[in-house]
């Protein structure tokens, strides 16, 4: 049985024009100690689909279906009580902004104690030495002395490395970062990389890494989703989808990415831009842009098929 | 300050020069309050944001400037415009100083910029028509309304959009569609030299390979000029005729562009790509830079890169390397001047 495992996950946004549904019966699982990469482009429900497993949906927003299991217990449908317990303790979260993440006016210190107390019993001096070796283990130099420093006291990469510090001190099953290195310039993200990866492995942490970089997802993520316009267009282990995209959105999008290893004239470019939420075309979200349409496409829309070594939301795999 | 005058390298040697960078330097003053300082004793305090950076740009070809968060490529943006002064050194827009080019207007309206956020480099309660038509009006380039208008209009198709879209507002654009109108509007003085500050830094992907693939289109079609400036690498390397790569307001490896990523020799450009992650080696483990960028207004002595460079000597705490050119590409490294860099 996997530890996260999302069931045709729905989120509606009633307008005064109607109701948009950002997400449409998402499904995906995660397994114990296994990194989930989430890609799409900004608007595809990437962020979302990670708030909404946390309970974390902006009102008027509303997850409007589908079941999000955690350990096979049910908590979409818990009450906000119980739900607060499982974030934190259960699942551990990470932001794009360190800034806005942490807690201006507490010291990072206070906030690792507070956060470690509400999930265990701790003392205060048992607290504060594991505080301390979290800092330590996220490669804060001289977490001793650093354990009393206000946020702004900083540089962007040590916030983050706080952050997750913060994310992972309660020993969660699953760790949804979103964006977690976006903030960050090139080398202080790969350090950022590196250090989550290790400590998850470490500790056997899931985690769903929310990007919009597919070189981070690259080498950093066992599966991933790829997500457009509120959809899976396509889920599997990162080498398939990389080298042997099935979608045709994928392949747009993995040959509209410059690379570093070889220069070509044109870039692969996909045509037009992802719907808005209110003029979802019929059948296949995809097909307006997709090169590749044809009849069925328009009028149907299609659920993740086998294709490969990995799953699409394509008519093209219709046939095994 | 030394001024040297590097060698061309590669196919075109005396090729047409539409700007010259010469030592510039460009600092802030970033002193606390006269009053406070004379309480405290404290000295004036400058941050050099750029410090004596030199760099060409031959006409029709584009020059990128590359470099992490607060390494100056920003600022040197500016300066190549004309929005800054420098503090020290001069720029040349083909011969003239910029100072003196920009002072007539028929020299002005050959230069333009491209901004990174197309969401706030629009004015929301201007037409798209107005926008793209100020500068044709601002510089007298046609004279009769329709006459605007139909340039207005060549120059929305020229980027991909229609004349109907005109008559719309920014705010009914997406992202990628706004940068087209904001290459519009740069276009519409009839520039030859456009500095592009992270023209698609804000997009996703797949809309930056539509705005990379036009503003390449419209450089091969109108001969235009660029300075380009980015943190991606990957990108600059698709754009990129000559590259410079920065750290802490210095260019630390200037050269063509090809050359540096066939073989980059400074430490911090070796870092940099290898830093990037890399879609071609799923699973990689990246070897991470140690250290953090240290701050701009008490930059390290000697060397700035030292404090996080792998083949830091002694040499290199105490003495600022200069530039020694090494096959065609300009270096500012000690262990590379003294064959240190394996």
């Amino acid at each position: 049985m996997a530890l996260l495992e999302v069931h045709d996950l729905t989120v509606e946004f009633p307008t005064r024009r109607g109701v948009l549904r950002a997400l449409d019966r998402v499904s995906f699982s995660i397994d114990t100690g296994e990194i989930l990469g989430v890609v799409g482009e900004s608007g595809a429900g990437k962020s979302l689909t990670g708030a909404a497993i946390v309970g974390l949906v902006e009102r008027p927003g509303r997850v409007a279906g589908g079941e999000i299991r955690l350990d096979g217990q049910r908590i979409d449908n818990l009450a906000a009580e119980p739900l607060r317990r499982i974030r934190g303790k259960r699942i551990g979260m990470i932001f794009q902004d360190p800034l806005t993440t942490l807690n201006p006016l507490y010291t990072i210190g206070r906030q690792l104690v507070e956060t470690m107390q509400t999930h265990a019993r701790l003392s205060d001096a048992e607290a504060r030495r594991k505080a301390i070796g979290w800092l330590d283990r996220v490669g804060i130099p001289a977490a001793a002395e650093r354990i009393g420093a206000y946020p702004h006291e900083f540089s962007g990469g040590q916030r983050q490395r706080v952050v997750i510090a913060l994310a992972l001190c309660a020993e969660p099953a699953l760790v949804i970062a979103d964006e977690p290195t976006t903030a960050l310039d090139v080398s202080i993200q790969a350090q950022i990389i590196t250090l989550l990866k290790d400590l998850t492995r470490d500790h056997g942490t899931a985690v769903m890494l929310v990007t919009h970089d597919m070189g981070v997802i690259a080498e950093t993520a066992d599966r991933v989703a790829v997500m457009y316009a509120g959809r899976i267009a396509e889920i599997g282990p990162v080498a398939a989808v990389i080298r042997h995209p099935a979608h045709p959105y994928t392949d747009g999008l993995m040959a509209s990415i410059p690379s570093l290893e070889h220069r070509v004239n044109r870039l692969r470019q996909i045509d037009g831009a992802m719907p808005r939420l209110d003029a979802i075309p019929s059948g296949c979200r995809f097909h307006p842009r997709c090169p590749q349409v044809f009849g069925r496409c328009t009028e149907q829309q299609p659920e993740l098929l086998d294709a490969g070594a990995t799953q699409a939301s394509c008519w093209l795999h219709a046939n095994g | 300050m030394r001024v040297r005058r590097r060698p061309h390298a590669g196919c075109m040697p005396m090729a047409k020069l539409t700007l010259e960078v010469v030592a510039v330097s460009h600092f802030f003053d970033v002193s606390r309050p006269l009053l406070q300082r004379m309480f405290t004793r404290e000295p004036r305090r400058r941050l050099r944001a750029v410090d004596d950076v030199s760099f060409e740009i031959a006409s029709g070809s584009t020059f990128a400037l590359v470099g992490e968060s607060g390494c100056g490529k920003s600022t040197i943006a500016r300066l190549a415009v004309g929005l800054y002064e420098p503090s020290a050194g001069d720029i040349l827009f083909e011969n003239k100083t910029l100072s003196s080019a920009r002072a007539q207007p028929a020299m002005r309206r050959r230069m333009n910029m491209i901004f990174q956020d197309p969401y706030a480099s629009l004015n929301p309660r201007w037409r798209v028509r107005d926008i793209v038509a100020e500068p044709i009006r601002a510089f007298h380039l046609a004279k009769r309304p329709n006459e605007v208008q139909g340039r207005v209009g060549a120059l929305l198709a020229q980027v991909g959009l229609t004349v109907r879209d005109g008559e719309k507002y920014p705010h009914e654009f997406s992202g990628g569609q706004r940068q087209r109108i904001s290459i519009a509007r740069a276009l519409a003085s009839e520039p030859d030299f456009l500095v592009c500050d992270e023209p698609t830094s804000a997009l996703d992907v797949s809309v930056q390979a539509q705005i990379l693939n036009l503003m390449r289109d419209l450089q091969g079609r109108l001969g235009l000029t660029y300075l380009f400036i980015s943190h991606n690498l990957a990108v600059v390397r698709h754009m990129a005729d000559r590259l410079g790569v920065m750290y802490l307001g210095r260019i630390v490896e200037e050269g063509p562009a090809e050359a540096i990523f066939r073989r980059p020799r400074h430490p911090y450009t070796r870092l940099l790509l290898d830093a990037i992650p890399d879609l071609e080696q799923v699973g990689r483990a990246r070897t991470p830079v140690g250290g953090e960028l240290p701050s701009p207004i008490a930059p390290p002595p000697g060397c700035a890169f030292h404090p996080r460079c792998p083949l830091a000597a002694q040499r290199c705490r105490v003495e600022k390397p200069a530039h020694v050119i090494v096959g065609g590409v300009a270096v500012a490294c000690h262990a590379v001047e003294e064959g240190r860099d394996g």
